[in-house]
């Protein structure tokens, strides 16, 4: 299997009246053609920023510093906006969070599919592209498309809703599909179907997938592979049994532990102490070191290299470094 | 993988207190002051709120100081330029100019704020004893406010003047008696709001009786809406004091009013254009100023809703 | 749908029954009468008598208010007092087309400019066209309409002699009670479309919309700006109110033969039924708009419904 995207060493900021804030710091990592790799991370880890800096739809203060894009061999942070735009939604494409805000609430769901297609598939007659909308309705479970065409997104469900956004994400089989949260927005019960219909479509238009998520239980439901993101930089990245059952990193850790488990009745929950760090005035060494049970002196002086511990298994953390006194 | 520039010293283990992982980064701050803090960093809005201190204490004072009464005529200085007796120079009886428009200001900031202070008593009850009561009294009280919102307020003001003799007082009646109508819908939507959060819900749930509800919960956080609201009516006010005195129905000569000098110098634009210029310029000051200080302050109590 | 409207329609009567029904008892309380009060007193008493017939006013007041009110539901409002023989509805009549040409003519302008201004200054936030922006919208509702109407026909009309100063001999003179009366129109739609596009270039969709790799203007008309300018409908109604207003000093001022030069002619005359014609005909004018408004913002925009409880 080929790479499809690769990522490397992307740093993104954004100018806010108070200062700079360093989202994202030197972030490598690559995702493989049909392959799903699942980003995980807290609220402002730079999980969402990574993504838009890829697609190039980072919000006017937001600015792509250092590092590149390579995606099918193509230099993604070089392209103009206009050959950006030919990219996106094309290539790769992508589904937000939520449903409920994601679609435009004065446009026919119908026209807000058939505007992907008109685009991107510029020699598509007005039949084609109402006949190819329909198409994907279909694909993506809705019932009685001819209908749902018509109406505007207040008339639908939030699931329906995600389906739709999932359904134009998908008009012109994107190589790679982006889904930033796609269910935590939903019901539990749809956040499974919706993921369902996520892996189905995959094999179907064989598609990479990013899916951002704090959920683990989705991370196990559909990714292959895992990446770890805190404090604007990777701290770990591996197979999904890997991270589940060798973490290397002390965040990924703690994250596992806070998982709440049914058999442990009775149990306090284990969260992460402490606060994320303040990415305005990022810390000069690892940005989990205030947090970490295992801080070392080191920890708090240098940024920890990426370590690579088996095939796809790398962290980046100095307790991997031979000179810590054992891994625990 | 060995980085040699590192000492091996390094790697020690730092002991930490679990305890210390959780500290809060700035201590909490009450709303008001919360609000200046803000305030104070909008320039904008410091800048408005020091030339209105300005005007208002050159309206308190600029006339007592002076060598000159508001009525005084003086048919030597007819019609002076600006100079240095006369800085804002003199109309037509020869009146100093300067004097008289700090009197209109005067009246003008007086009549727009005892206008304010009925509005606010009027409405933040009638709002707040619509929104508390709820259920029959709430849809007759509203239907009462539909009616007085079909109507534009200046007929309803200009009505009022007709029936009652001019005068400051009847000017502030005729204000207040529509002004309160936009305080009272803002009070009840806001009440409204307020008791519907969470919040007011949670205080319900631990037994706070409904008194202390409305003392603690629900004043407190209409307080905003209401000062905001106040920052535009004034102005609101004024403006409309000068319009009745500019169309010739409500305040007239000798007495000073902004209206009053401006249609005072509308009538000699052609020749002495002074005339109306400097009463011109101190209202559209005041206008501007309650204006950006308004923005401000709304700015700084509802920062969500910064634009 | 129809049964709102009746509904509302009906509202809009019985708000004006209580407006008629109030100032015709409170105009019954002024003093004065339409008369000139020395030429009154040297009539004969038959005179007097016949006078007052003519003007419906030997009757009891209540007897009055009754007949006022069957004359007004037959679309009689009544003799005025200061154009002589002349029926109430066509002197008002009479004086629509000037107060209707500019007051459009504003609200095109406000509109035009407005709706520009808003959407420059949302889409380059924090540049210098959104100061720019900010400052007029303040300005233009500080400075008070006499004020700017007063200064345009100073300098423009008089002093460099660009348009006529008033009167209404041509379109020309139009031209700038429609700007003097505009100004707020103009700041009240800027200021509105500019907050309403900044809060939609907020909104989730318009990073979708971005993400489907559509051009950047597209991004812009097609889904930003259709989303913020559909309730821009919404303050008609204020603007409107506000035109109103401000045509009662602006008509004064350039001699516009105008509904509001009429009003303000008629109060110093004392002329009541006039006064009441145009009090009722604001009044419902205003309400009509209102309701106007609304329908038409509950039918191009499909996240309105007017019927309460069907939003879901």
């Amino acid at each position: 299997m080929g790479k499809i995207l690769e990522v490397n060493h992307l740093t993104i900021h954004i100018k806010t009246h108070k200062g700079t804030v360093q989202a994202v710091r030197d972030v490598s990592f690559c995702l493989n053609e049909q392959e799903t790799l699942a980003v995980v991370g807290e609220s402002g880890s730079g999980k969402s920023i990574t993504m838009k800096g890829i697609m190039g739809i980072l919000p006017k203060n937001g600015k792509v510093t250092e590092g590149s894009v390579l995606y099918d061999g193509k230099e993604l942070t070089k392209l103009t906006e206009r050959q950006m735009q030919n990219v996106r939604g094309s290539e790769i494409a992508m589904v937000f969070q939520d449903p409920m805000t994601s679609l435009n609430p004065t446009m026919r769901v119908g026209k807000q599919i058939e505007e992907m297609l008109r685009a991107h598939k510029k020699d598509m007659t007005s039949e084609q592209r109402k006949k190819r909308g329909l198409e994907l309705l279909e694909l993506v479970g809705i019932s009685n498309p001819e209908e749902r065409y018509r109406q505007y997104p207040h008339q639908l469900s939030g699931g329906m809703r995600q389906r739709v956004v999932i359904a134009i994400a998908l008009a012109c089989e994107p190589k790679v599909l982006i889904a930033d949260e796609p269910t935590t927005a939903l019901d539990v019960t749809i956040q499974a179907q919706i993921l369902d219909l996520m892996r189905s479509l995959q094999t179907k238009i064989k598609t990479s997938i990013i899916i951002i998520t704090h959920n683990l239980g989705v991370v196990a439901n559909i990714a292959d592979r895992v990446a770890v993101m805190y404090g604007g930089k990777l701290v770990e990245t591996g197979a999904v049994s890997d991270i589940f059952h060798n973490p290397l990193h002390e965040y990924t850790k703690g994250l596992l532990k806070s998982v709440p488990k049914a058999q442990e009745k009775g149990g306090r929950l284990q969260a992460i102490p402490g606060t994320p760090p303040d990415l305005m005035d990022p810390p000069k060494g690892c940005p989990f070191a205030a947090r970490c049970m295992e801080t070392m002196l080191v920890c708090q002086k240098f940024m920890p290299e990426d370590t690579d511990c088996s095939e796809n298994h790398r962290s980046a953390c100095w307790l991997l470094d031979e000179r810590a006194g054992g891994v625990s | 993988m060995r980085n040699e520039a590192i000492e091996d010293s390094l790697f020690v283990k730092v002991k930490v207190k679990a305890e210390e992982k959780e500290h809060i980064a700035a201590p909490a701050s009450g709303m008001i002051a919360d609000a200046w803090l803000r305030l104070r960093k909008n320039k904008a809005a410091v800048v408005a709120l020091f030339i209105l201190i300005a005007i208002i204490l050159l309206a308190v004072f600029a006339p007592v100081f002076s060598k000159y009464s508001f009525s005084d005529t003086d048919y030597g200085s007819v019609f002076a330029q600006p100079n240095a007796d006369h800085i804002f120079g003199a109309d037509q009886f020869g009146r100093d100019m300067w004097v008289r428009i700090w009197m209109g200001t005067r009246i003008s900031l007086m009549i727009a704020a005892v206008a304010a202070v009925l509005d606010l008593v009027v409405g933040v009850l009638y709002g707040a004893v619509s929104a508390l009561l709820g259920g029959r009294v709430d849809a007759v009280m509203q239907r009462i406010i539909e009616v007085l919102v079909g109507i534009p307020h200046l007929i309803i003001v200009i009505l009022f003047l007709m029936a009652f003799p001019a005068g400051v007082g009847t000017i502030i009646a005729a204000l207040s008696i529509t002004g309160w109508v936009n305080m009272a819908r803002l009070v009840r939507a806001e009440i409204l709001k307020l008791k519907s959060q969470e919040f007011v819900m949670a205080s319900q749930v631990l037994g706070s009786s409904k008194f202390y509800i409305i003392m603690k919960d629900l004043i407190p956080n209409t307080v905003g809406v209401i000062v905001i609201n106040v920052m535009f009516t004034i102005p609101n006010a004024i403006f409309t004091e000068a319009f009745l005195s500019f169309i010739g129905i409500g305040l007239a000569e000798p007495q000073a009013s902004l209206g009053v000098l401006i249609n005072g110098g509308y009538q000699v634009l052609q020749n002495y254009p002074h005339v109306l210029i400097f009463p011109a310029v101190v209202i559209v000051l005041i206008m501007v100023c309650f204006s950006v200080l308004g923005d401000g302050l709304r700015d700084a109590m509802d920062p969500q809703m910064r634009k | 749908m129809v049964k709102y409207i009746l509904k509302r329609l009906l509202f809009i009567f019985v708000t004006l029954w209580i407006i008629v029904t109030c100032t015709f008892f409170m105009m019954k309380q002024l003093p004065g009468t339409p008369f000139d009060a020395e030429r009154f007193s040297i009539m004969t008493p038959a005179q007097q008598e016949s006078m007052l017939e003519m003007y419906g006013l030997n009757d009891p007041v209540p007897v009055q208010y009754v007949k006022y009110i069957g004359n007004i539901l037959h679309g009689d409002l009544g003799t005025s007092f200061s154009y002589v023989n002349q029926d109430v509805g066509s002197v008002i009549a009479g004086r629509l087309k000037p107060s209707a040409l500019i007051g459009l003519q504003a609200v095109l302008i406000g509109l035009a400019i407005g709706l520009v201004l808003g959407i420059l200054a949302a889409w380059k936030h924090n540049s210098g066209i959104d100061y720019l922006t900010m400052i007029l919208a303040v300005l233009g509702v500080s400075v008070p309409n006499f004020v700017a109407a007063a200064l345009l026909q100073y300098y423009i009309g008089l002093k460099w002699g660009i348009l006529p100063i008033g009167f209404w001999t041509s379109w020309n003179c139009s031209v700038l009670p429609s700007i003097a009366l505009s100004f707020s129109a103009t700041a009240m739609v800027a200021r509105f479309m500019r907050t309403e596009m900044l809060d939609v270039l907020d909104q989730d969709y318009i990073v979708t919309a971005r993400a489907k790799g559509i051009s950047q203007m597209q991004v812009l008309m097609r889904h930003a700006v259709k989303n913020s300018i559909l309730p821009v409908v919404t303050i008609l109604g204020p603007i409107v109110v506000n035109l109103m207003t401000g045509s009662l000093a602006v008509e004064n001022i350039y001699s516009i033969p105008g509904i509001g030069s009429l009003f303000v002619d008629c109060i110093k005359a004392n002329d009541y039924p006039v006064i009441m014609g145009i009090t009722i005909f604001y009044a419902a004018f205003y309400m009509l708009v209102v309701l106007l408004v609304d329908l038409v913002y509950s039918m191009i925009d499909p996240r309105i419904r007017l019927t309460k409880g069907k939003e879901d």
